[in-house]
C-alpha cells in the first residue's frame, strides 16, 4: 500500500496552528512529497477548537480522511474529540496532562522544550523529527515566514525547534509512519482555493474588487490586496455588500474588469445589485465562498447549499453563469475563465465554492503565464457611430461596449427598461424587443459551458454525480472501489449552469445506479438536472453537518459498498 | 469651447413647475462654466424625479438603483480618475435608501460630486414623508404627522469634516449654477444640498416659504473656519442659510493608489512578470 499519513495538529485558536500547518505543508512540498492540507476552525479569535489537517505520502491527494495517524494534541481538547478517529495503532503526541492513560502516547511535556507562545514551534520540531524531514528544509521555510528582520525572534525559534527535535530523536520510539520516495524540488505551488481563486482573477485582466469581509471568503481578497500593487489592481473595503458590487459594476462600466467575492449573507445583499448587472449589462464576477445556513449559519464550516440561491438571484429574468471548481487547479482556471465569460456576455457571471474548497492546499503545478489572454474591457470606439447607441438591437443580443470617457461617445447605462439609446422607455415593445435582446446572450453562455468531467466508462454499474468541491473525495470512493474490482464511474460538473443536457443525458441513462453526492440537505443539483434534462436522480448522498465529504463518508452511506472496511 | 447647447434639450417626466428645472438649468451652467465637454462628464444617479436629471442633458450617464449612486459613481471615478464623476438624485435616494453609503463618501473623499435635490418628500411614489420632512408632516403614509426628526445633511456632512459642503435653493438659480460649478471644481467630495419646492406633494416647503426661510450667506462667513461652519450648519428653521458653508483641503482617496496616476485602468496591461513574481511566492 502507498504512503498515505494523516497528521492532525490540534489546539486552541491563537495557538498559531496555521503557521506551523504552513511550514510543514511547505517543507514536505519542498522534500517532493504529496500534501493535502485541510483547515477546521471555530469562529473566534482565541480559544477554540482548531485543528490543522496534513495528509502526506504518496497521493496524489484529493480530499481529507477520516482516520488520525498522527495526532499533536496543543490542549486536552484535541485529545477529547479526536479520540473516535484513533485507529489503535496511531501515534499521540500530547502533554502528559492532556492524555492520561492513553495507549500509544508519547508524553511530552512542551513547557520543558519552550515557552507557551512558541508551542507550535515545538510541535514542528517533534514532527520535523518523527516524518524526517530535514532540518534545513523546516528552518528555509521558517525564515520565509519570519523574515530576516527579526533576527533574535527567528533564533528563538530556531533553538526552540532543534531542541524539541533532539527531544524526539531520544523520546519517540520507532514507528510505522515513514515517508519514502520524495525527491527535493523548488517547481511545485503550493496553494489554497482562495488563493488560487485570485491568481487565477488577475491572470484573468482582474483591476478593481469591492468587498464587505466575510468568512469565508475574505482571504480572496486579502490575497488580491497582498499583490495589488504589483498587478495594477485597485480594491476598497465598502460600507456594505450592497456598496460593493454597486462599486464593482461602476468601475466595470467604467472600464475596469471587476469582482466582488463574499459568502450567502452577504450575497443575499448583493442580489439588486446582481439584477443590475444584467439590466445595465456590465460585466461583473460574483465569487461565492459557501458555508452553511440559513442566517449566520456556522461561519467557518462548510456547505453546498447556495446552488439554488446564486441561480435565482436577483429580479427578473436575464442570463447568467456559474462556475463551481473541483480542485485547486480549476479555482484558477475558471476564476480566470469566469471574468473573460462575463465581459463576453455583458453579464453577472459567479464562481461558486465553499470553506473547504476555500481553506484546502495542494502542490499544484505552476500556471502557464505565458499563453493567458486577459480580458480587454469594452469595445473599440471605432466599431461605433455618434450618437452611440449603447444597447444597439443585434442578432446575438451583445452591443458594442464603449467606456465612457475614452471617446466622445456618450455611453448611456440604465437601470430602467430602456431603448436602444440606453433612456428610460415605458414602451411595451420596447420592452420585449429589449428583454429577447438580453436573454439572446444566453446562447453565448451556452456555446462555451464547461462540460462535466466523465472519469471511468460508461455505462459503468455505479455513476457517482458530483459539482464544485465534492469532486476530490467522490473520486477518492470510487478509485476505492475500484480496487475492490467495482465498476464505477464519476461525473463531475465544474459548471453547473447554465446545463446543456446534450452533454451528459445519454451518461446518465447508461449508468446502472446514478447515485448524487452533494453537500447539502435537499439535493439542489439532483433537482437541478431533473429539470433541465429530465433525469431522476432517485439516490442521493447528503452532507450537511457543517464538515467537508471524505471517500469513507460517502462509502459508509453506499448500499454497495456495505462491509468494505479499509484504511481511507 | 463648449456651450450650453452642446448639452442639449429634451423632453422631461417632471410637473410643471418642479424644482428640478431649474436645477438641470444650473447644472448644464456648470458644466459649461467648467469647460467641460460632455464626454468628460459621468452623471450617476439612483430612482426618484431627481434621479431622471441626467436622462435630460448630454452626458455619460449611468442611472443605477435607489440610494445606490455614491456605490456607483466611486467605482467608475477608481476606474477612470480623469472622468468628471457627479453623482445626483433626491434626498430620500441620497440620504434615506443610500445613508450608509453617503456617510461612507464623505469620509473617503474622492474627487466627486454630489447633487442632492432636497425637496423633502418623496415625489415619485406621491407625497410619503421623507429622510428631510419636517416633523408633523402630514401624508396618507403619515396620517399623524412625521414622527422622526429631520435629517440635516449640511450639519453631518460638516460635523464629518467633509471636504466641501453647500446648500442652494433651485429657486436661486444664478447662485446656485455658481455653488455646483465650485463644488465640480474642488479637489474632494463636493455636497450640494439643493432646497427644492416640490410643487405636487409638499405643501408645506413652497416657493413662498423657500423664499421667507432662506437667506444668502455673505463675506462674513468664512467656511474654512470649523467652528463657525458648524453653527452655520446647525442654524435651519426659521432662517436657512444658503452658499458653501464649509471646505478644506484634504488627501484624496484615489491618491493612495499609484496605478491611478496613470491614468484609465483600461489601458493598462496585465503584468505577465508580476504574476510570475506572485506565483514565485507560493514555490
Amino acid at each position: 500500500m502507498s504512503v498515505d499519513i494523516h497528521l492532525l495538529i490540534g489546539g486552541e485558536a491563537g495557538q498559531g496552528l496555521v503557521t506551523i500547518g504552513q511550514l510543514l505543508g511547505k517543507a514536505l512540498v519542498r522534500a517532493g512529497h504529496e500534501i493535502f492540507v485541510s483547515q477546521s476552525y471555530h469562529s473566534r479569535i482565541r480559544g477554540g477548537h482548531n485543528t490543522f489537517s496534513i495528509r502526506l505520502g504518496e497521493g496524489p491527494f484529493w480530499g481529507p480522511r477520516e482516520t488520525i495517524d498522527i495526532l499533536v494534541a496543543l490542549n486536552a481538547e484535541t485529545v477529547e474529540l479526536h479520540r473516535g478517529q484513533l485507529t489503535g495503532q496511531s501515534l499521540v503526541i500530547a502533554d502528559s496532562a492532556f492524555a492520561p492513560g492513553l495507549e500509544g502516547t508519547i508524553s511530552v511535556s512542551f513547557a520543558e522544550l519552550g515557552p507557551e507562545h512558541l508551542w507550535n514551534t515545538v510541535a514542528l520540531g517533534l514532527l520535523g523529527k518523527i516524518l524526517d524531514i530535514p532540518s534545513d528544509m523546516l528552518y528555509q521555510a521558517l525564515e520565509a515566514m519570519l523574515g530576516k528582520k527579526h533576527p533574535e525572534t527567528l533564533a528563538e525559534n530556531r533553538e526552540v525547534m532543534e531542541k524539541s527535535r533532539e527531544w524526539a530523536a531520544a523520546h519517540v520510539p520507532k514507528h510505522r509512519f515513514v515517508l519514502t520516495g520524495g525527491v527535493p524540488a523548488t517547481d511545485r505551488l503550493l496553494l489554497n482555493g482562495n488563493q488560487a481563486v485570485a491568481l487565477g482573477a488577475l491572470a484573468g485582466g482582474l483591476k478593481f474588487c469591492a468587498f464587505y469581509p466575510m468568512t469565508p471568503a475574505t482571504s480572496i481578497v486579502l490575497e488580491l490586496i497582498a499583490h495589488a500593487e504589483t498587478m495594477g489592481c485597485v480594491y476598497e473595503q465598502a460600507e456594505d455588500e450592497i456598496g460593493a458590487i454597486n462599486m464593482a459594476i461602476g468601475a466595470s462600466y467604467a472600464g475596469a474588469p471587476s469582482m466582488v467575492a463574499t459568502s450567502g449573507g452577504g450575497f443575499a445583499l448583493m442580489a439588486e445589485g446582481v439584477s443590475l448587472a444584467a439590466m445595465t449589462e456590465t460585466p461583473v464576477l460574483v465569487a461565492v465562498a459557501q458555508r452553511p445556513g440559513p442566517a449566520t449559519g456556522m461561519p467557518t464550516r462548510t456547505e453546498q447549499g447556495d446552488l439554488e440561491f446564486v441561480l435565482h438571484a436577483g429580479h427578473g429574468e436575464f442570463p447568467r453563469a456559474i462556475f463551481a471548481p473541483g480542485s485547486i487547479e480549476e479555482c484558477y482556471h475558471l476564476a480566470r475563465h469566469a471574468l473573460v465569460m462575463a465581459e463576453r456576455s455583458q453579464s453577472p457571471v459567479f464562481l461558486l465554492t465553499d470553506q473547504f474548497l476555500a481553506d484546502s492546499a495542494r502542490p499544484v503545478a505552476p500556471f502557464d503565464i505565458a499563453t493567458i489572454s486577459p480580458v480587454v474591457a469594452g469595445d473599440a470606439p471605432s466599431a461605433a457611430s455618434i450618437p452611440y447607441q449603447r444597447y444597439r438591437l443585434t442578432e446575438n443580443g451583445l452591443s458594442p461596449r464603449l467606456l465612457p470617457g475614452m471617446s466622445k461617445h456618450l455611453v448611456v447605462a440604465d437601470s430602467d427598461e430602456h431603448d436602444e439609446d440606453g433612456h428610460i422607455s415605458e414602451d411595451h415593445g420596447v420592452r420585449i424587443a429589449m428583454m429577447d435582446k438580453r436573454l439572446r446572450k444566453m446562447d453565448i453562455l451556452k456555446q462555451e459551458v464547461v462540460a462535466p468531467a466523465l472519469d471511468g466508462e460508461k455505462g459503468a454499474e455505479l455513476l457517482l454525480v458530483s459539482w464544485g468541491s465534492s469532486q476530490g473525495p467522490v473520486r477518492e470512493a470510487a478509485s476505492f472501489l475500484r480496487d475492490k474490482g467495482r465498476k464505477v464511474a464519476c461525473l463531475h460538473f465544474s459548471q453547473v449552469w447554465p446545463l446543456v443536457p446534450s452533454q451528459f443525458l445519454d451518461i446518465l441513462q447508461a449508468a446502472g445506479e446514478v447515485v448524487c453526492v452533494e453537500g447539502n440537505a435537499t439535493g439542489q443539483f439532483a433537482r437541478l438536472i431533473q429539470r433541465e434534462a429530465g433525469f431522476a436522480v432517485t439516490r442521493r448522498i447528503a452532507r450537511y453537518d457543517g464538515l467537508p465529504f471524505t471517500a469513507r463518508y460517502i462509502l459508509d452511506r453506499l448500499e454497495s459498498a456495505a462491509g468494505m472496511e479499509g484504511r481511507i | 469651447m463648449t456651450s450650453i447647447k452642446d448639452y442639449g434639450e429634451y423632453e422631461t417626466a417632471w410637473c410643471p413647475g418642479c424644482g428640478n428645472f431649474g436645477i438641470l438649468n444650473c447644472l448644464k451652467k456648470a458644466l459649461v462654466a467648467c469647460e467641460l465637454a460632455p464626454h468628460q462628464v459621468l452623471l450617476v444617479s439612483g430612482i426618484g424625479q431627481a434621479a431622471k436629471t441626467p436622462h435630460y442633458l448630454k452626458a455619460n450617464v449611468f442611472n443605477g438603483l435607489h440610494g445606490r449612486s455614491l456605490p456607483v459613481a466611486i467605482g467608475a471615478k477608481l476606474a477612470n480618475p480623469e472622468l468628471t464623476v457627479i453623482a445626483e438624485s433626491g434626498d430620500g435616494c441620497m440620504y434615506g435608501e443610500g445613508g450608509n453609503h453617503f456617510l461612507a463618501a464623505l469620509r473617503r473623499n474622492l474627487d466627486l460630486t454630489i447633487l442632492a435635490h432636497d425637496n423633502r418628500v418623496y415625489g415619485l411614489t406621491k407625497g410619503q414623508a421623507s429622510p428631510t420632512s419636517e416633523q408633523g408632516f402630514m401624508s396618507k403614509a403619515q396620517p399623524h404627522g412625521a414622527f422622526a426628526a429631520p435629517f440635516n445633511p449640511v450639519a453631518v456632512a460638516v460635523t464629518m469634516g467633509a471636504s466641501f459642503v453647500a446648500r442652494g435653493y433651485a429657486g436661486m438659480p444664478e447662485h446656485l449654477a455658481v455653488l455646483i460649478a465650485q463644488a465640480i471644481k474642488h479637489r474632494g467630495t463636493a455636497l450640494v444640498d439643493i432646497m427644492q419646492p416640490c410643487v405636487s406633494f409638499n405643501k408645506v416647503n413652497t416657493y413662498k416659504w423657500y423664499k421667507e426661510h432662506c437667506y444668502e450667506l455673505g463675506d462674513g462667513h468664512d467656511p474654512t473656519d470649523h467652528a463657525q461652519a458648524l453653527n452655520i450648519a446647525l442654524e435651519f428653521g426659521e432662517r436657512i442659510p444658503l452658499g458653501v458653508i464649509y471646505k478644506q483641503e484634504k488627501p484624496l482617496f484615489e491618491d493612495q493608489f499609484p496605478v491611478l496616476k496613470k491614468g484609465a485602468l483600461v489601458g493598462q496591461e496585465v503584468s505577465r512578470e508580476g504574476l510570475q513574481q506572485i506565483m514565485q511566492g507560493y514555490l
